[in-house]
């Protein structure tokens, strides 16, 4: 196992998925506990990835590397750093968690249930531990179709509305990406002889930079709508609202990260010269501040809970592009932090809708009102859950949202004034969230005799709430692991960044003080 | 490390865990006693450090480890502790202990007393790292986290509406406040590279003072634009009163001694700064006397025990940055603990009143209590006295200090500030008659409160009367230096007389001749109505600022942009889709495997298609 630890984790929800489609799909406990099993044993065997994981070494690590498709020169190759393992981490810790929170909401097909959760898992995790271009394609498209199936088949009254959307945006999307794939594909056939997929090798390319921008573009939408960017966001509210709850918690945690991830390690490294044209970053930027503001203001007019939620990621996704796009060491590193964030705080947030609409089978703020008082454990995590997405010091967001910020500040400080607005009214839409459910008189019957949260459900928020205030606490090792990959893309971008020291910048600003 | 200064925050932290974590299975005696002795053992820890630190002439630091370290950057989590940080430290956890006493007493009754005392030992462990905090960004932790403690006390009784909708609302104001503050972090951070105050401080001295709007005058006025979100300061003001929604003990130690504090403390630890930015520091002069005497005024006229003081704490806080702003950094300070121990006294004997009378709060309805809550008249009677500045007494010495800074900073602002201290006199008096003299004029059957609540009440007397003779200045001056302006007894005179004359009108209005503020009123209907409802600055602040932003969001963004013109194009897209969508539902059966390969080939097809067109 030792050489292939990251083959291990990649197939284990595999292996799960496989031996779950022999058991008999009337036996539906024991489907569940198998699904449990494997999912938790996906994590398990992520785990050593953590501890053997070598801050200090530069490059990729648990690197594999085999021929697959020799005549399109397709290589199996994977391997992680630090960025590649928070966001392995996040994909394993939430996978446990989505399937144990779906024990009694899923009903009926438990076991193709299951297996496309199994499946998902296997198609993220590969999503981020591929160093093949053909390779990385092929997992992002297999992401595609489980959760086209888990919100169409097992989703709310609008189900096929909501997947079908989902799947046409992502695989238009998908196809440019291809073709910007395949552009650089050819590319570097030509200039080197030889035919590759291989991230490493693709980066050695010398494009012209008109070539570069198009293929920009072409990368742009597939991640754009994924993330997703403002004006690509409208399949977002749609499939989240008529997803389960746990395929709404992977959605929100993990696949939109697929998005972001993409714009980091294809994007910025390939196409050195596209990332920091100055119009180019100028759109990004634009979209990301259009984003944070607009997703919290419409979160703000909002009468459904999850619509809610699903609105608020844009905003939170706007953080996250805005890092990027920085194109400094704090807003990367930040904007990394910050996606693992929004996985843990969106992803209580989901469960906490999902917790409500379990019991009352519906998402309407109307019906809700003084939860707190019949379910006082649910309302201190869905407190824990909403000051944590709301960025409060001491919780994860505030990390994340500070690190992105002064990156953003560093390299421009409108961007950074903007972009401190949308945390005001990030604030406004989270209390009133809170207050319309969980704060005042309990005004209709229904909810009067609602039981707090089981064990199993209390089960699913703990790690998340460990986590979050490990993050607030003690980020230090995460932004540990992430220093050496983050210096080096800013490094490949820009290459003077690094040779001025920043003390130096200081003195001629004094001096200009006094003139 | 020998000091040891984490135990100080990290006592009432263990409270809040215990009471937060168990409390409602716990009885209530081992609750009052979990929150009140995490609180007494703080506040002996701080005498043992202070004195094992003496004479304390420069910073002490402890260093603990490193909390976000990022490119070139780093922030520690430091803690220290000099003169204006024990000042702090002595007022947060002596004051805060003898309110917790208070509190036993006061929620004795209340279904939520373990979550009040988890909530209320939460806030003191955020204030004490607020004050103890070595940097900005700790600082900010504090200062969020006290917000957050606010929002929780302010909404406690969460089942009324209108505390819920006042704790969004602090929560909200103080947002726009730190919008101020995260504004001025990210500025010092590039300017300095660290936001360790005695590096930021060691590395601005070779700055010039900037004469024009330079970088230390932007970070002077965006803290200043947080200080005025939680400290309650004109144009950010509004949330205090209506924060009076929250339990009386509350509004004591967090809306009148401790937190709303936080924003002066902040400009007196950035003093350094200020004084290299004459004009922000001229701001927040101007802001402290606007609001000093704009506060007062609508002080004069609520009818609300609570209210009139709510609007005196905004007043009086305006003082205190009227103090830190002319540069009288001490004296701000000064005022601050003195206001602490009065204030503090007021809501507390204000919530002695209220729980006397069975949860009345108008003072239209009170009258006549001097001889049913003696005690709590008494030691009501220590505190208005010390607020209206009568010789003395503990208000009289920090008020005269500011406002004698004030004179030899601008003559008109000492003449402003006097004639806000003549409100001051009248609008406490005035509260002070109508709920103590004349005739009862309730129906209820007023008692008077436990001991448990009065023997806080009396120390807190003690405090007010006295506490002017607590040597703060002269502790200060090591860190501030010198006050640059001396005695002058014919302005000490000045503003005594109109506080005397402050008192004389209240009684004349309220006891003397009750008759009088009802004809003065019809008199002046017109600027009564305008004052009485606080002049409309809440309905001005909502048509102008929160409509906008809420109709905007729903009708233009939402239902305009993200319906009808977003949405509704890709429609026409997705309708054509949904053809394809089912024919792919079709060739899937159910099952993925099949899928992927589909894609597979796809893929490879295009590949070659478009590699042969090479």
């Amino acid at each position: 196992m030792d050489g292939h630890l990251l083959s291990w984790v990649l197939f284990t929800p595999l292996i799960g998925m496989a031996v779950l489609l022999l058991i008999p799909a009337e036996r539906k406990n024991l489907i569940r506990l198998w699904a449990n099993i494997a999912a938790l044993a996906g994590f398990l065997v992520s785990l050593p990835l953590v501890f053997r994981f070598d801050k200090d070494a530069s490059g990729f690590q648990f690197v594999e590397k085999a021929d697959w498709i020799p005549a399109l020169g397709v290589k199996y190759m994977i391997g992680i750093d630090g960025i590649s393992l928070l966001l392995v981490m996040l994909t394993t810790v939430i996978g446990c968690i989505a399937i144990l929170s779906s024990w009694n909401a899923i009903q009926d097909r438990v076991k193709e249930y299951y297996a496309m959760f199994l499946l998902q898992q296997t198609g993220i995790i590969g999503v981020f531990v591929s160093l093949d271009f053909f390779l990385f394609f092929v997992f992002w498209e297999v992401v595609l179709v489980p959760m086209y199936f888990i919100i169409g088949v097992w989703g709310g009254p609008r189900k096929l509305y909501a997947a079908i959307k989902f799947f046409i945006y992502t695989l238009a999307g998908g196809a440019l990406m291809l073709l910007g794939i395949l552009t650089l594909y050819f590319e570097h056939f030509k200039q080197f002889g030889y035919y590759t997929f291989e991230i490493s090798e693709l980066m050695k390319l010398n494009l012209s930079p008109v070539m570069e921008q198009w293929v920009f573009w072409a990368f742009f939408i597939g991640f754009a709508i994924k993330v997703p960017m403002f004006p690509f966001h409208t399949w977002l509210p749609d499939a989240h609202v008529e997803a389960p709850t746990a395929g709404s918690v992977v959605l929100a945690s993990v696949l939109l990260k697929m998005g972001t991830y993409g714009f980091i390690r294809f994007s910025l490294p390939l196409l050195p010269k596209a990332s920091v044209n100055a119009a180019i970053v100028q759109v990004l930027v634009a979209l990301s501040l259009i984003g944070i503001i607009y997703g919290a203001l419409v979160s703000l007019m909002q009468q459904d809970w999850k619509k809610l939620v699903a609105y608020s990621s844009v905003s939170h996704l706007g953080f996250c592009t805005l890092g990027i796009f920085a194109l400094n060491p704090n807003g990367l590193a930040g904007s990394v932090i910050q996606q693992i964030n929004h996985g843990i705080s969106t992803g209580m947030l989901f469960l906490v809708v999902g917790i409500a609409y379990e019991r009352r089978h519906t998402r309407d703020f109307k019906e809700f009102g003084g939860l707190g008082h019949v379910m006082p454990v649910y309302a201190i995590v869905a407190a824990i859950a909403m000051l944590s997405s709301a960025g409060l010091p001491l919780l994860n967001g505030f990390i994340g949202e500070f690190t992105i910020l002064q990156g953003a500040f560093e390299a421009n400080r409108a961007w950074a004034a903007i972009a401190v607005t949308g945390i005001i009214f990030g604030a406004a839409y989270l209390l009133w969230m809170y207050q319309r459910t969980m704060l005042g008189q309990i005004t209709n019957p229904k909810n009067l005799r609602l039981p707090d949260l089981s064990f199993r459900e209390l089960a699913t928020f703990l790690p998340l709430i460990a986590w979050a205030i490990w993050i607030g606490v003690y980020p230090q090792p995460h932004f540990a692991v992430l220093e050496k990959p983050v210096a080096q893309i800013v490094e490949r971008v820009r290459p003077d960044y690094f040779q001025k020291p920043v003390q130096q910048a200081e003195a001629p600003r004094a001096a200009e003080v006094a003139r | 490390m020998e000091q040891q200064l984490w135990i100080i925050p990290a006592l009432p932290l263990a409270g809040f865990l215990v009471n937060g974590l168990l409390g409602r299975r716990l009885p209530k005696a081992a609750v009052t006693a979990v929150a009140i002795t995490s609180v007494a053992l703080s506040f002996l820890w701080v005498l043992k450090t202070v004195t094992g630190l003496m004479p304390l002439d420069a910073a002490y630091v402890e260093r603990y480890f490193d909390w976000i370290r990022v490119g070139s950057l780093r922030i520690g989590c430091d803690l220290m502790m000099d003169r204006l940080t024990a000042v702090m430290v002595l007022v947060v956890t002596g004051v805060g202990l003898l309110i917790h006493i208070y509190a036993a007493g006061y929620m004795a009754h209340d279904t939520g007393y373990a979550r009040f005392f988890a909530y209320l030992n939460l806030f003191m462990f955020f204030m004490l790292t607020l004050v103890l905090a070595a940097n900005y960004l700790l600082m900010f932790v504090g200062w969020e986290g006290v917000g957050l403690c606010s929002y929780l006390l302010i909404g406690f009784w969460f089942l009324r509406k209108s505390a819920t909708n006042a704790g969004n609302k602090a929560f909200i104001v103080n947002r726009v406040g730190d919008f101020g503050f995260s504004l001025a972090i990210f500025l010092l951070v590039i300017n300095f590279n660290t936001l360790d105050f005695g590096e930021v401080f060691a590395k601005l001295s070779g700055w010039p003072v900037e004469n024009t709007v330079g970088t230390l005058t932007l970070v002077g006025l965006l803290l200043l634009l947080g200080a005025t979100g939680k400290s309650a300061q004109v144009p950010l003001y509004v949330w205090l009163p209506d924060a009076m929604e929250g339990p009386t003990p509350v509004s004591a130690l967090i809306h009148a001694a401790t937190m709303v504090t936080a924003g002066v403390y902040m400009v007196a630890r950035t003093a350094p700064l200020y004084l290299k930015a004459p004009m922000a520091l001229e701001m927040v002069a101007l802001i402290g006397l606007v609001t000093a005497f704009f506060a007062a005024t609508i002080g004069l006229v609520q009818n609300d025990i609570k209210k009139v003081f709510a609007y005196s704490t905004v007043s009086q806080l305006g003082y205190m940055f009227l103090g830190v702003g002319t540069g009288a950094f001490a004296a701000g300070i000064f005022h601050l603990v003195t206001h602490a121990f009065f204030k503090a006294l007021l809501f507390l004997g204000a919530g002695s009143v209220i729980h006397a009378l069975s949860g009345e709060q108008d003072l239209r309805i009170m009258g006549g209590l001097r001889k049913k809550t003696p005690w709590t008249f008494w030691t009501l009677a220590c505190a208005s006295v010390s607020i209206a500045g009568v010789p003395f007494t503990a208000g009289f010495f920090s008020k005269d200090e500011i406002l004698v800074a004030a004179y030899h900073h601008a003559p008109w602002m000492y003449w402003v500030g006097t004639l806000a201290a003549g409100m001051t006199a009248f609008y406490v008096f005035r509260a002070f008659f109508l709920a103590f003299f004349g005739e009862y004029r309730g129906e209820g059957h007023p008692h008077e409160s436990p001991a448990v609540m009065t023997l806080p009440l009396a120390a807190l007397a003690l405090l007010s009367l006295a506490g002017g003779f607590i040597p703060v200045p002269g502790w200060l001056e090591p860190l501030f230096g010198a006050p640059s302006a001396h005695h002058n007894p014919v302005l000490v005179a000045v503003s005594v007389s109109f506080g005397l004359a402050g008192i004389f009108l209240a009684w004349l209005f309220y006891v003397a001749r009750p008759e009088l503020p009802g004809a003065l009123a019809t008199r002046f209907s017109g600027i009564y109505r305008t004052v009485l409802n606080k002049y409309y600055v809440d309905e001005i602040y909502n048509a102008a600022i929160v409509k906008p932003v809420v109709e905007g969001s729903r009708s233009l963004l939402w239902k305009g942009i993200d319906v009808e013109l977003i949405d509704a194009s890709v429609n026409g897209i997705a309708a054509r889709a949904r053809g394809v969508g089912d024919m792919l539902r079709r060739m899937q059966s159910g099952y993925i495997r099949n899928y992927a390969a589909w894609v597979l080939l796809g893929a490879v097809v295009l590949m070659l298609a478009i590699g042969g067109t090479r």
